[in-house]
């Protein structure tokens, strides 16, 4: 009973990973940009739900919603003022500003916030200690659930944007030819700027869950930057279901190997990380030049 | 009428100047051949155009308005459009979403029609575009840029990689959309077919242009040393 168990709480973990993990996949899907401040901005996202919640005491569920179009204009901006600028010079700049970014980010919270590590659990109310036991080695948590079910609704419906609308279908156009994009009327910046206010909103969520099933500080991103990394690459870079199947991997790998020594989480997740690598690109070379 | 002024129009790729000083009209309702040999700068006037290349210098006119500095996108809703040297469709859309994500200006143009005049791709209409035949890419190519309707219809190389009797149909839809009245500027290597299907030729060599006429007034033989640069101009 204690491995199902483990891998049900693995399915909790590994939702939390995709939430986190999908803008990334947004930004790389779209514009081959691998944001390297991914981590930050849930973090900082975190950050404005926080502040919020302090200077009004709403739950941080209901603060999450102001914070969204906060979020959704920094995206906004992050593209039209960095990253546009950053991707005209090649494959590796982009890279290098959101490497800079994400200093940048760390250290305007560390300013603002000091180093003291936060919460939202507690302001969260009962989501985060109501849990129901279904037998007696397994027990599933009411913020697991909620988790898992945020998770497959954002990847659902992004899905459905994707497929369904012309908008989803402007921005595939875009993420496949934005050259070709541009001459069939499409504006390709317009297009850019929305996937990164779409990424940028998604990674406050995590930043959400984070804040309310554990702890955040200003230098908690690049922590979440490896694990949602991870979860891309599992899935299969650019591939939307594939993040989220990523993610639940990922998950299930760190509670397993947590079953067999708690010191081994973050390691077995890193094997499982490193073993799909190595088959998918076993034998080759993985060169910058093909990524494109 | 004039709808297309194209002034003094010089194109650089770094220090390669691929377009030279070159100036020409195209009148509303005309067909007029951009033709020259590989090289010679055609598919880099028409990116000039269409807003995809940015000119180092001169002017370009459409419909009175300098649109030199618009961006493609705005010029597609301006009425130009450009089917594009080697199809360039969406791989993973299907045949209706590239025509449907190509629809930015209502009229005579849509997913219906379009696939009235193309019926063979009437069977393919929800697959993946990667997954049609050369001949089929191309016809999404050309709907896909009729579904903004566009005033000026540019075409690039339209025939490249196709089997001649492919050619012919395409060519075939080609002349029903022309004899509607669109504006239409083609390149085309074929000669014979250019000649055909165009009112009046514009030859480029190295850059610039080199002969211009009425189809019917130009005979066959000045068009190739035109072509090939025989009798270079002083």
């Amino acid at each position: 009973m204690t491995i199902a168990n483990a891998v049900v709480q693995g399915i909790f973990l590994g939702a939390f990973y995709a939430v986190l993990a999908c803008g990334l996949s947004i930004m790389f899907g779209v514009m081959r940009i691998i944001n390297l401040a991914h981590g930050d901005i849930a973090v900082l996202g975190a950050y404005v739900v926080f502040v919020i919640v302090q200077a009004t005491g709403m739950s941080p569920f209901v603060a999450f919603i102001v914070a969204l179009p906060v979020m959704i204009v920094l995206g906004y901006l992050l593209q039209l003022t960095i990253l546009e600028r950053s991707l005209k010079s090649g494959i590796l700049t982009p890279l290098l500003a959101t490497f800079g970014l994400s200093i940048v980010i760390q250290n305007l919270l560390l300013i603002k916030f000091s180093p003291d590590v936060r919460s939202l659990g507690g302001e969260a109310g009962a989501v985060t200690t109501s849990s129901w036991q279904v037998t007696s080695g397994l027990s599933v948590s009411a913020l697991g659930i909620v988790i898992l079910v945020v998770a497959v609704l954002v990847f659902g419906a992004l899905q459905l944007f994707l497929s369904r609308t012309r908008a989803g279908w402007m921005m595939r156009a875009t993420a496949e030819d934005a050259d070709a994009a541009e001459l069939v009327g499409i504006d390709s910046r317009g297009v850019y700027a929305r996937a990164t206010a779409l990424a940028v909103a998604i990674a406050a969520l995590g930043g959400l869950f984070l804040a309310i099933r554990s702890v955040f500080d200003p230098l908690s991103g690049p922590t979440q930057l490896i694990f949602a990394f991870e979860a891309v690459v599992i899935g299969g870079m650019g591939s939307l279901w594939g993040t989220l199947l990523g993610g639940l991997a990922l998950g299930v790998a760190q509670t397993l190997g947590a079953q067999i020594n708690p010191e081994y989480s973050a390691l077995s997740g890193h094997l499982l990380f490193l073993a799909v690598l190595v088959v998918r690109y076993g034998g080759g070379r993985v060169s910058l030049r093909t990524a494109r | 009428m004039t709808l297309l002024r194209v002034e003094n129009l010089d194109c650089r790729y770094g220090l390669l100047q691929a377009v030279r000083g070159v100036s020409f009209e195209v009148g509303r309702g005309e067909t007029v051949a951009l033709i020259g040999a590989n090289g010679a700068g055609k598919t880099t006037l028409l990116r000039a155009i269409v807003g995809a290349h940015k000119p180092y210098g001169g002017r370009v006119h459409f419909d009175d308005a300098d649109v030199t500095s618009t961006r493609a996108h705005s010029r597609v809703s301006l009425g130009i459009a450009l089917v594009p040297e080697g199809r360039r469709l969406f791989p993973s859309l299907t045949v209706e979403e590239n025509l449907r994500v190509a629809a930015t200006r209502q009229g005579r143009w849509n997913v219906q029609s379009v696939l009235e005049v193309f019926p063979l791709l009437q069977p393919r209409r929800h697959m993946p575009a990667a997954n049609l035949s050369g001949g089929e890419q191309q016809a999404v190519a050309i709907g896909r840029a009729l579904m903004s309707n566009p005033r000026l219809l540019l075409l690039d190389e339209v025939s490249l990689g196709l089997a001649p009797i492919v050619v012919d149909s395409v060519y075939r839809s080609l002349a029903g959309i022309i004899s509607e009245g669109t504006t239409v500027l083609l390149v085309e290597q074929d000669l014979t077919r250019a000649l055909k299907v165009a009112g009046r030729v514009i030859c480029m060599l190295e850059g610039r242009i080199v002969l211009e006429g009425e189809a019917a007034s130009l005979d066959r033989d000045r068009v190739v040393s035109a072509y090939f640069g025989l009798q270079r101009p002083a």
